[in-house]
């Protein structure tokens, strides 16, 4: 079930700011580690497939 | 020695040139004034217009010699409108403004969220107007020559001092003539985000400042381009930054971009650097009308307040109670808000109908909207102006989310300003019986079309109002509305919109304070419970009578 508004803006502080504590070096090990936790927790591996072709899509996006 | 800056050039606007007159204080008079205002800006003449509407006299000393330059605060809300109109300014305003309910945010080139603002056949007035600050004050300064007996400006005469006791307070006033000393019952400091009275009692605003920094030009071109908001992320003439953009009277567009974090504000303001970036920009977007460039400004956002916006005698109001970032539009309606708020609270102990205490409750419903708007506009600041790695990696992800996933848009929303309800002010009644619709006990009165064609806020007067829905036969009621001077508006039962929206039947009733927000409500009005909520929203202590 997708989460409110409220509950993303609140992630979104929490992600920021988490991100910010660790610094540049290991966010990208953080965000790794998170993504595998989520997985793990939904245990369906079509749906995580899916996710990671979704985060692939426009991240060339031409200015 | 106050000497006012040199006044500006600009290429659709006449700036106005007001003498200094010495005053009657300079001529070894010293009479007493009921309110000082100290600020001829938006917030400072809309109270001056308040408190002349309910028949209290002001002086308004302005440290310029003409109005403020530029587009600066442009953007005018539904709730400022009705305020407007209550000060009989709203229909000169939309002569020239722009109404606007829709806007478009891009990532890059992409489109990723359409901004449309509720509006609707109920609504007097557009969600949004577009009008610039110049031309605003300018007609607001045109208004007041209506209350030429109550409204007093001195222009080149700027606040600098202030001293209190009991009963009175003094502000030192400096002027080109050199300094004196005026008396009065209240100040109310409105003289801006580098409030002089502010510093002369040593007050310190508190809370956040943002790193980000934003150029502000206004252009003069006249496109055809439709009037909404547009916003442009990470664009390729502003990398990694944002543009916004506005269409204002005149053919005049408001141009915001962002910064880079390391820029020379020196460099940047140079006008062959703006000129040059604002022509890549309309290039790029493919805006081929010839313009030229009016006038520029750097901007930062804050979120910074006063710990009380009352000290004894003086009152802040606007940005010297309170600076608030541009993004959704927030700085100059919540200050035409505080004049709304203030200037009737001052009227009515002025004029003995209400006691002291009433003025009391100004820096606790303020300051609660104060925070509100806080609360939304650091959210759509932080997105707009990432302050750290952390904050513009989620950021730039969101963006990118959005142009897929109709979950990520909202990131997207400006959250544009939205009116402040003071339910949990001492001042409103709590609701005793049940309602599924209707605005609620603290929230401005919403606006309906009736079926004559006319609004109901076209209906409210400005002081207290009982709306009530069918005749008010009850003797009594008759008799408490006269000794109390209540006036009232009677909605008849086929005013269907209304009593739906309301959620109300014949006998029940809504109580309107003067700036149009709900004292409280009732099913089945009788004497008591309305004494008692009108005792309560005058800040009386004492047992009411009829």
């Amino acid at each position: 079930m997708a989460l409110s508004t409220d509950d993303n803006e609140y992630l979104f502080d929490a992600l920021a700011q988490a991100i910010d504590r660790v610094g540049p070096l290991q966010a990208p090990l953080l965000l790794s580690k998170l993504v595998l936790l989520l997985a793990n927790r939904i245990g369906e591996r079509g749906a995580i497939d899916q996710a990671l072709s979704q985060a692939q899509m426009h991240l060339d996006t031409p200015r | 020695m106050h000497i006012p800056d040199t006044q500006s050039a600009s290429s659709y606007f006449s700036y106005p040139s007001f003498a200094f007159a010495a005053p009657a204080e300079m001529r070894g008079e010293q009479p007493r004034h009921p309110v000082i205002i100290a600020g001829g800006g938006p917030s400072g003449l809309i109270l001056a217009l308040e408190l002349a509407r309910l028949g209290v006299h002001s002086v308004v000393l302005e440290a310029d010699q003409t109005v403020s330059e530029g587009s600066r605060a442009a953007c005018v809300s539904r709730r400022s409108m009705e305020i407007l109109q209550l000060n009989g300014v709203a229909n000169q305003f939309l002569a020239q403004a722009l109404p606007w309910t829709h806007g478009t945010s891009y990532y890059r080139s992409a489109p990723i969220y359409r901004l449309a603002m509720p509006h609707s056949a109920d609504e007097r007035f557009h969600p949004m107007a577009n009008l610039q600050q110049n031309m605003f004050e300018a007609l607001l300064l045109e208004r007041t020559k209506a209350y030429a007996q109550l409204i007093e400006i001195r222009w080149q005469s700027k606040a600098v001092g202030v001293s209190q006791d009991t009963d009175s307070v003094q502000v030192t006033v400096d002027t080109p003539q050199g300094e004196y000393t005026l008396d009065g019952d209240y100040v109310i400091a409105a003289d801006g985000a580098r409030s002089s009275l502010r510093t002369a009692m040593g007050l310190r605003l508190a809370g956040e400042s943002f790193e980000g920094r934003y150029l502000i030009a206004d252009i003069k071109m006249a496109s055809p381009y439709p009037t909404e908001r547009r916003a442009w992320f990470d664009p390729p003439t502003n990398p990694g930054n944002t543009v916004l953009m506005h269409k204002m009277a005149c053919d005049i567009w408001r141009i915001d971009y962002q910064l880079d974090d390391d820029a020379d504000e020196v460099a940047e303001l140079e006008q062959e650097r703006v000129k040059r970036r604002i022509a890549q920009h309309l290039d790029w977007i493919g805006e081929t009308t010839p313009w030229q460039l009016d006038w520029i400004r750097l901007y930062k956002a804050h979120c910074l307040c006063l710990d009380d916006y009352k000290q004894g005698r003086v009152f802040f109001i606007g940005d010297a109670a309170h600076l608030v970032p541009i993004f959704g539009v927030r700085g100059m309606n919540s200050s035409i808000a505080d004049a709304n708020n203030l200037g009737w609270k001052l009227a009515a102990v002025l004029k003995g109908q209400a006691p002291a205490q009433l003025l009391d409750s100004y820096s606790p419903e303020r300051r609660a909207a104060t925070f509100d708007i806080f609360d939304n506009a650091r959210k759509s600041t932080i997105f707009m102006t990432p302050p750290s790695a952390g904050y513009r990696l989620l950021r730039d992800a969101a963006l990118q989310l959005a142009i897929d996933h109709q979950w990520a848009k909202p990131f997207i929303n400006p959250r544009q300003s939205a009116p402040y309800d003071y339910a949990d002010s001492s001042l409103i009644t709590p609701d005793q019986g049940t309602w599924q619709a209707g605005p609620r006990p603290g929230a401005p009165m919403s606006c309906v079309r009736l079926a004559d064609g006319r609004y109901l806020t076209d209906l409210h007067n400005g002081a207290f109002m009982l709306l009530h829905v069918g005749p008010l036969d009850d003797p009594q009621l008759q008799l408490a509305l006269k000794n109390h001077q209540l006036t009232s508006l009677l909605i008849a039962p086929a005013e269907a919109a209304v009593l739906r929206q309301y959620d109300a039947q014949a006998g029940d009733a809504y109580l309107i304070r003067p700036d149009g927000h709900v004292a409280a409500r009732f099913r089945r009005l009788t004497v008591p419970p309305l004494l008692a909520a009108l005792s309560r929203a005058l800040g009386k202590t004492a047992n009411p009578t009829l």
